[in-house]
C-alpha cells in the first residue's frame, strides 16, 4: 500500500465524521508517514509502521462524542432555500416527534440495561441489611434467653452474609460487562450515522 | 493497567516530551519509546485531549517544503507535570509500604 492508498482508505473509513476532524486526522497521519520517510524508511515500511486503517478509524470514531456527529449531520451543507425552510416548518410536527422518539428509544435502551444493574446492587444492599439485622436481632434474642429463636436468626443472618459476598462479585462483573456493552452500543450508533452518509 | 490510570500517565508522558522544547508527532513517539510504546492513534487522541484542556497549543510551521505541526506546552501543562510528581510521591510511599509488608510476611 502506498501513501495515497493509505490516506484514501482512511478517508473512506472515516467518511461521515465532521469535516474538520477528518481533515485534521488525515493531516496528522500524512505528517507521520512523511516524517518516517524523511528518516530513511521506504513508503511501504512507513505505512506498515503506522498500523492498519481499520483500527485507526475505530479508535478515532470511539473518541468523537456522539453529539458532535449528530450536530454535524443536522447542520445543512449549503444554505437552505425558502421553500425548504417552509417545508421544514410545516413538517416539524412529524420530524420533531420522530427525532424525539429516536432519542427516547436510545435513552430507554440505556435505562433498561442500567436498571438491571441498579436492581442487582439493590438486591445486594438488601441482603446485607437482612444479614446485619439477622445477626443483631439473633444476638439480642440469645442475650434475653430465647436461645432457639436467637440461634435461628443468627444462622439466617450468617447465611445471608455469605450469599451477599457471592452476589457482590456477581454485581461487579455485571457492572463491568454492562459498561463495555454500552460503549459498544454507542460505537454502533455512531457507525449507523456514518454508514447512512456513505449510502447517500 | 487500569485504563483511567494509564490515560493519566500517558498525558504526562506527552507533556514531558514537549516540556523543554516544542516537538512534533513523530519525535514525541520516538522520545517516549524507550519508556513506553505508544501508537499513532493513541498519541493523536492524547494530543487532542491536551489541546482541548489547554495544556498545550499547536502551531503549524514549514519544514522541508511541507507543513508540520508543533506542540507547545502551556502553564497549565507544566502545572499538570508538577501535580503528577507530587501525586506520585504519595503513590511511591504507598508502594514502599506494600512491598515492606509483603517481605515481612514471607
Amino acid at each position: 500500500m502506498n501513501k495515497e492508498e493509505f490516506i484514501s482508505d482512511l478517508q473512506q473509513k472515516l467518511s461521515g465524521i465532521p469535516e474538520k476532524i477528518l481533515r485534521d486526522t488525515i493531516c496528522f497521519y500524512e505528517e507521520m508517514i512523511e516524517d518516517r520517510m524523511e528518516e530513511g524508511l521506504s513508503e511501504e515500511e512507513a505505512i506498515r509502521d503506522i498500523g492498519n486503517t481499520e483500527e485507526i478509524a475505530t479508535q478515532i470514531l470511539a473518541d468523537i462524542p456522539l453529539l458532535h456527529i449528530v450536530k454535524d449531520k443536522i447542520k445543512p451543507k449549503r444554505k437552505l432555500q425558502g421553500w425548504e425552510i417552509a417545508l421544514l416548518v410545516i413538517g416539524s410536527p412529524l420530524w420533531i416527534s420522530l427525532l424525539v422518539a429516536v432519542f427516547a428509544m436510545v435513552i430507554s435502551i440505556y435505562a433498561v440495561i442500567w436498571s438491571v444493574i441498579v436492581s442487582l446492587w439493590a438486591a445486594f444492599a438488601s441482603l446485607i441489611a437482612c444479614a446485619v439485622c439477622g445477626i443483631g436481632i439473633g444476638a439480642g434474642f440469645i442475650f434475653i434467653g430465647n436461645g432457639l429463636a436467637g440461634a435461628f436468626l443468627l444462622g439466617a443472618g450468617l447465611i445471608l452474609a455469605g450469599l451477599s459476598i457471592f452476589l457482590f462479585y456477581g454485581c461487579k462483573a455485571a457492572t463491568n460487562g454492562t459498561a463495555v456493552l454500552t460503549k459498544k452500543i454507542a460505537l454502533g450508533i455512531k457507525s449507523c450515522f456514518i454508514k447512512k452518509e456513505k449510502g447517500q | 493497567m487500569d485504563i483511567q490510570l494509564k490515560r493519566g500517565l500517558l498525558d504526562v508522558c506527552v507533556l514531558t516530551a514537549i516540556k523543554n522544547e516544542d516537538s512534533y508527532g513523530y519525535k514525541i513517539i520516538k522520545d517516549i519509546k524507550p519508556y513506553i510504546e505508544m501508537s499513532e492513534s493513541t498519541l493523536y487522541t492524547i494530543l487532542k485531549r491536551l489541546e482541548f484542556a489547554e495544556m498545550l497549543t499547536v502551531r503549524t510551521s514549514e519544514h522541508g517544503g511541507r507543513l508540520r505541526k508543533y506542540y507547545h506546552i502551556t502553564d497549565a501543562g507544566l502545572k499538570r507535570i508538577e501535580d503528577f510528581k507530587n501525586e506520585w510521591r504519595e503513590v511511591m510511599s504507598i508502594y514502599q509500604f506494600v512491598i515492606k509488608e509483603e517481605e515481612q510476611n514471607e
